[in-house]
């Protein structure tokens, strides 16, 4: 049976693990690539590297982390953040990554994400969504969800997936931060939509969030990031427990 | 020891060659007839379109080539697929090694869950019926698949996985392997795979 996909999110700035913190293992806390080996060694199923870094010319260092990630680390991941063309994608596809996803650039021009697919194939172009719910409505954010636009979720969801995307990430911004869960039902509600996967984010406070985000919220993976960077769950632990209450794990 | 990778119109072929250096390999990736054929081991890996893989195959010669080798050929995810018969999609004649025919999944709903099958085949799944030394020390292993075509079970058939369907996750037939799986990406046990492989 297909397992669900339990996905550790990397903030990448410069290069750096953005919230590098106390694994008393690492011996780098800022090395994006000794948190993935450790992920990775403790049942992480994929990873994301999300690149945060604020300048162009600071963005080349992406590609050289990419080529070190994808040299030692033997789980797929994908990477994202700022990538806005074809060019950007062949150079991370290129140096290694699995997938690239990308989000304001697919809102900016959709026909990117069907330029994408064509040239790449579906399955390595993941497309970002911030959800945020605004006056009754679930709306599109882009640029790290700072900026508002008026294309509701879930028809956009629908949109990427006819133009070739191979997975969604959907990211909901009222949920993110606040440890209180993910946003189930309107994952839920993407996913039946879809016949692509559907990664969970935003929200993940304890492992009952992870039950019912695979249960009610019918995620195929779910992804988070402090929770892990903090040791508030351990990967390995969270799985056991997703086991014991019947959800098809990796261990 | 000599490793080829072949080098066609595939992509992600970067993976295989960094797993290889992993275990201590460092492969030629290749085109090149004589040094495919002088090899050790071959490894025809990638991710693509079946119709535009032969055709770029069959322009080179090398569909001759890989069904004519004589030493141990692994072939990964597309690779397995092109080892087969025919490839419904672009419907294509394939290499015709392994007397299949490659399929493309059909969504439906899950009978145990309340959900429907997505497509592609996206993630961690068991590699099962395991049989041969490639598998040696493994035991009903995880592995990662992505893919939206699959190769039916038939004779050839040296492990299944279960998704809409049984379908062959590896075949071997003489000298011919294959893993429908991305056992470069598979972790540990994918590694183990690789390794058996090349101690074959």
């Amino acid at each position: 049976m297909l397992t669900k996909r339990i996905v550790p999110c990397l903030d990448i700035k410069d290069g750096r693990t953005v919230k590098g913190v106390n694994f008393v293992e690492l011996r780098d806390a800022g090395d994006p690539v000794e948190l993935a080996a450790i992920y990775s060694e403790q049942g992480a199923d994929e990873l994301v590297f999300l690149d945060i870094t604020a300048t162009v010319e600071k963005r080349k260092t992406l590609v050289d982390l990419v080529k070190r990630v994808a040299r030692e680390v033997n789980i797929p991941f994908t990477v994202g953040g700022g990538i806005g063309s074809k060019e950007d994608v062949s150079a991370l596809l290129g140096a290694g990554a699995d997938k690239v996803s990308i989000n304001s650039a697919a809102v900016r021009n959709p026909g990117l994400v069907n330029e994408l697919s064509l040239e790449f194939g579906a399955q390595c172009i993941v497309v970002a969504i911030d959800s945020k719910y605004v006056d009754g409505k679930h709306l599109v954010h882009t640029h790290g969800g700072r900026t508002p636009t008026d294309i509701e979720t879930i028809g956009w969801a629908k949109e990427v997936e006819d133009r070739g995307a191979g997975e969604i990430l959907l990211t909901s911004m009222d949920h993110d931060g606040t440890k209180g869960g993910f946003a189930n039902t309107l994952t839920a509600t993407i996913s039946d939509l879809l016949t692509i996967p559907v990664i969970a984010s935003g929200g993940a406070g304890n492992m009952v969030h992870f039950t019912d985000v695979f249960t009610e919220g019918k995620a195929d993976a779910a992804l988070a990031a402090s929770i892990f960077h903090y040791k508030e769950i351990a990967i390995d632990e969270l799985k056991m427990k997703l086991q014991g209450d019947g959800i098809a794990i990796r261990i | 020891m000599k490793v080829a990778v072949i080098r066609y119109n595939a992509g992600n072929v970067q993976s295989v060659v960094y797993a290889l250096e992993r275990l201590g390999v460092t492969p030629l990736w290749t085109d090149d007839h004589e040094t495919i054929k002088s090899a050790d081991k071959v490894i025809f890996p990638g991710q693509g379109e079946a119709s535009t893989a032969m055709a770029y195959l069959r322009e080179r010669g090398l569909d001759q080539l890989i069904v004519n080798l004589k030493q141990p050929v692994l072939g990964i995810c597309i690779g397995l697929q092109l080892m087969c018969g025919h490839s419904e999609e672009g419907d294509t004649k394939c290499l015709g090694i392994f007397d299949l025919e490659v399929r493309k999944f059909v969504s439906r709903q899950s009978t145990t869950g309340n959900t429907k099958y997505k497509i592609p085949h996206m993630g961690w799944n068991r590699l099962e019926n395991c049989e041969g030394k490639i598998f040696s020390g493994l035991n009903n292993p995880y592995v990662y698949y992505v893919h939206s075509f699959y190769a039916d079970k038939g004779d050839d058939t040296v492990g299944t996985t279960d998704y809409i369907l049984p379908f062959s996750g590896a075949l071997h037939k003489d000298n011919f392997y294959a893993v429908q799986a991305h056992i470069e990406k598979s972790g540990t046990d994918g590694q183990k795979i690789l390794t058996n492989f090349l101690e074959l």
